[in-house]
């Protein structure tokens, strides 16, 4: 009889203990995560976020789905992820675009709306030429812009997006008026090395990574890479620090979350992305694209997308 | 290249290639069998379970999943008039037309078959000129691609039915919708009301969907009649009608079969606009114009196999330039470089063994479109039986889910029910809903490679005819224009002597 109140006695203290363990304040993550990519699959910022998403899952032991949320030039899929609960399950990876839409007047939305988590990398800008063009460096290239103001053609992006805001920042830095060089808008960065290579624009500014088939081909030919060191995939194309010019620009990517998110969800998530960033699979997968790891950390990388969104406010300043 | 052959005949024929083949066609077949669903997404929704498999069984899932649901687009559109997939409206009312006939399992046999033709052509394309298509792809500029759009709303006239002046007025509409969004040169938003959802303009796929689906099963809700009334031929009757058409026509299916593979190269074309400028020359050219409209397969022979041709030959500009010539080969580059193989020149040296693997992927998966459609003839018939008060909410619900998937977004949904009205109110009026959709799909287009060309010539119109490749499309354009006028001004004020 006393033995049996013992054991029921045990029994209820134990169900207690199990119960009491069982929701603790950090059981975070207890279901699946979702990550927002702000723009289609098969994109640059989709394949960052599905290699991502597979070492996030192997660290914090539970299933992330990558959705896709395109449209409206990643304002629709930002703000989704803006306007989520900030609990941690859902999180999402934006692109530098972010930086753009309020300095552009475009839309209410920027950096301060989110809560930093990393940046996992970066893409450079670089500039091409058709094979057979007259200019061997960049200095050509911008005298040739000097003294025939209205007749050289730039391209590689829409008008005020990604690679025309690092051509924008380039022609400034030089003291060019970017007005004496005719900007031709594409539709996204390898339309852009298109029409170089089909004759039309003289250079372009998007990406390597978007011109390397082109380069390999013998059709395009690079001058320079806008990233602070030469880049693995095209170790031979000098920096325009080799070249003169102090002077880098490249696109982002990195992992945001809903602002407001509690800070113990915070650094379980960043030590999750820190510990996938370093991961040797993650690293190969995107150095062979022709993207540079570059890991901020929570605050360092606000800080970053802070300094980034006021570089664009100085560019669009009339807005 | 003998050793890479065998080594990639070797990697085909793996178990578990041959079954990702297989299960990725069925997985297509339903996709683009849905109407709404389409072999885009059929691609996108693959693209999580890529990452699982061996590059090669990746790659294979991609192109069987798309090869089907292209052919699969095309049995709603025969079967319950609406387009399973864009590239099957051009088409689709003849289709339907032969259905209402008693010959569907003749038109789902004939789409099966000339799939087949198209994509083989299209593979062997692939496979044998990809570096001087690919070298073609790269001379279009956007001046070029202005002039090719140019030619493709031509094609509003041949899809208009008989009343010329009514096609343009849909025509019109579509090229309004296309307007909506931000302004390509200055990313000035238009129309958008503030909506940060029509930024990139009035999404597609939801829009076809609206026009298509909703007024037809408004209209099936309000009559309880089955197509069965009619009776339907058999299997055998089907295919032997299948041979005599192919041997007719068989010049239509050859036409389409290049043209699709040539507009399919062009990187920003693709199946859709192949399907439609491939009925639109059959028609022209077309020796019993009169039959067309009352349910004629000989526009089906030669858009079925273009749009076919056009999938397997967007990849030439993908893997000999990683250039995406439509939303699938864009998709289908990321998955390339996820698993290591980089396309670009390199990869025919890297990966020569995977490449022949691809190509010999490509085979199969088109061969495998007539015994799918064969066993698509079978269900035909079944669902033809089907009440129609059973189909419709069946199908409401299949269209919702689509306009819902294609960004996961409910904006989608209005999208699709605001095009629904307009389509219903059109059909009202006695207008034609395909060259709406034909603006829709080539507004943006022509208007894009406008912009591009007159900002980078700064407004210099002769420029247009500077390019010899550009000239000689410009001057084709402006002939198709002025012909019929000019025949038509000398019929008219031509003195009568006699």
């Amino acid at each position: 009889m006393n033995a049996r109140r013992t054991f029921l006695a045990g029994a209820v203290l134990a169900c207690i203990v199990a119960v009491g363990s069982a929701s603790p304040a950090f059981a975070y993550p207890d279901r699946p995560i979702q990550v927002i990519v702000p723009y289609p699959a098969g994109g640059g910022t989709d394949i960052v976020a599905r290699t991502l998403a597979a070492e996030i899952e192997k660290e914090l032991d539970t299933p992330i789905n990558v959705i896709n949320r395109g449209g409206g030039g990643g304002i629709v899929g930002s703000n989704a992820i803006a306007r989520a609960q900030p609990d941690g399950y859902t999180i999402g990876l934006v692109a530098s675009d972010i930086s753009l839409y309020e300095p552009q007047g475009l839309a209410d939305i920027s950096y301060e709306d989110l809560t930093a988590i990393g940046q996992t990398n970066a893409l450079a800008s670089s500039i091409t030429v058709i094979a057979d063009s007259p200019y061997q460096t960049v200095g050509d290239l911008l005298t040739a812009i000097k003294e025939n103001p209205g007749e050289l053609k730039g391209t590689g992006a829409p008008q005020n997006a990604n690679w025309h805001v690092g051509f924008l920042g380039l022609m400034m830095d030089q003291g060019i008026d970017p007005n004496t060089v005719i900007w031709v808008p594409t539709q996204g960065g390898t339309a852009g090395h298109l029409d170089v290579a089909a004759g039309n624009s003289t250079f372009s500014t998007a990406s390597l990574a978007e011109a390397r088939a082109l380069i390999e081909s013998g059709k395009l030919r690079a001058l320079a890479v806008m990233a602070d060191e030469p880049i693995g995939i095209f170790p031979d194309v000098p920096t325009l620090k080799q070249e003169g010019i102090d002077y880098t620009f490249g696109l982002w990517h990195g992992v945001v979350a809903p602002a407001g998110l509690p800070d113990e969800e915070r650094q379980i998530l960043l030590d999750a992305v820190e510990n996938a960033v370093n991961s040797e699979s993650f690293r190969n997968t995107l150095t062979e694209r022709g993207f540079t790891i570059v890991w901020r950390p929570g605050d360092e990388f606000r800080d970053f997308m802070k300094s980034d969104y006021e570089a664009a406010q100085k560019i669009f300043g009339d807005n | 290249m003998g050793a890479d052959l065998l080594a990639g005949l070797a990697i085909v024929a793996e178990p578990s290639v041959l079954l990702t083949i297989i299960a990725s066609a069925m997985f297509g077949f339903v996709v683009g069998a849905l109407p709404g669903l389409t072999a885009t997404m059929a691609v996108a929704l693959l693209v999580p379970v890529t990452f699982l498999l061996h590059p090669v069984a990746a790659i294979a899932s991609i192109v069987s999943a798309s090869a089907m649901s292209i052919f699969a687009g095309d049995i709603p559109g025969a079967l319950l008039r609406m387009p399973g997939t864009p590239a099957s409206a051009a088409y689709m009312e003849e289709a339907y037309a032969l259905t209402r006939k008693g010959e569907a399992g003749f038109v789902i046999a004939t789409s099966a078959t000339t799939a087949a033709i198209g994509g083989i052509f299209g593979t062997a394309a692939l496979i044998l000129a990809s570096p001087a298509l690919a070298d073609m792809a790269l001379q279009f500029s956007s001046f070029e691609f202005f002039w090719l759009g140019c030619l493709g709303l031509s094609c509003a006239v041949f899809v208009s039915g008989d009343d010329v002046p009514k096609g343009l007025i849909a025509l019109l509409i579509g090229l309004l919708i296309s307007t909506v969004g931000m302004d390509y040169g200055t990313a000035y938003p238009r129309f958008t009301f503030g909506s940060n959802e029509l930024m990139d303009g009035v999404s597609f796929i939801p829009a076809l969907i609206g026009m298509f689906a909703l007024p037809e099963i408004v209209r099936s809700l309000s009559s309880t009649k089955t197509i069965d009334d009619v009776p339907q031929l058999g299997s055998k009757e089907s295919w032997s009608k299948v041979r005599v058409a192919l041997r007719k026509y068989w010049t239509g299916a050859l036409r389409g079969s290049s043209l699709g593979t040539v507009i399919g190269a062009l990187p920003g074309a693709g199946a859709d606009i192949a399907s439609w400028i491939s009925f639109a020359v059959a028609k022209r050219f077309s020796k019993e114009p009169k039959k067309w409209g009352t349910g004629h397969i000989e526009g089906i022979v030669s858009a079925g196999a273009s749009n076919n041709a056009a999938l397997a030959s967007a990849w030439i500009p993908a893997l000999v330039f990683a250039i995406p010539g439509d939303t699938i080969t864009a998709i289908a580059i990321g998955v390339l470089y996820m698993q290591g193989m980089n396309p670009g020149p390199t990869i025919f040296i890297n990966n020569a063994d995977m490449v022949y693997a691809v190509f010999i992927v490509f085979l199969i998966a088109n061969l495998l479109l007539v015994p799918f459609g064969w066993a698509a003839m079978r269900v035909a018939g079944t669902i033809l039986r089907i009440p129609q008060g059973l189909i419709a909410p069946t199908l409401l619900v299949m269209a919702s889910i689509g306009a819902f998937a294609i960004n996961n977004d409910m904006f989608g949904l209005l999208v699709m029910l605001a095009l629904g009205v307009l389509a219903f109110l059109m059909n009202g009026a006695g207008l034609p809903l395909a060259p709406t959709v034909l603006g829709i799909v080539l507004g943006q287009i022509v208007e894009k490679n406008l912009i591009q060309s007159l900002i980078s010539t700064q407004g210099d119109v002769f420029a247009f005819f500077e390019r010899p490749l550009s000239a000689f499309l410009g001057v084709l354009t402006i002939l198709v224009w002025t012909v019929p006028l000019v025949r038509f001004a000398y019929g008219r004020f031509r003195p009568k002597v006699r």
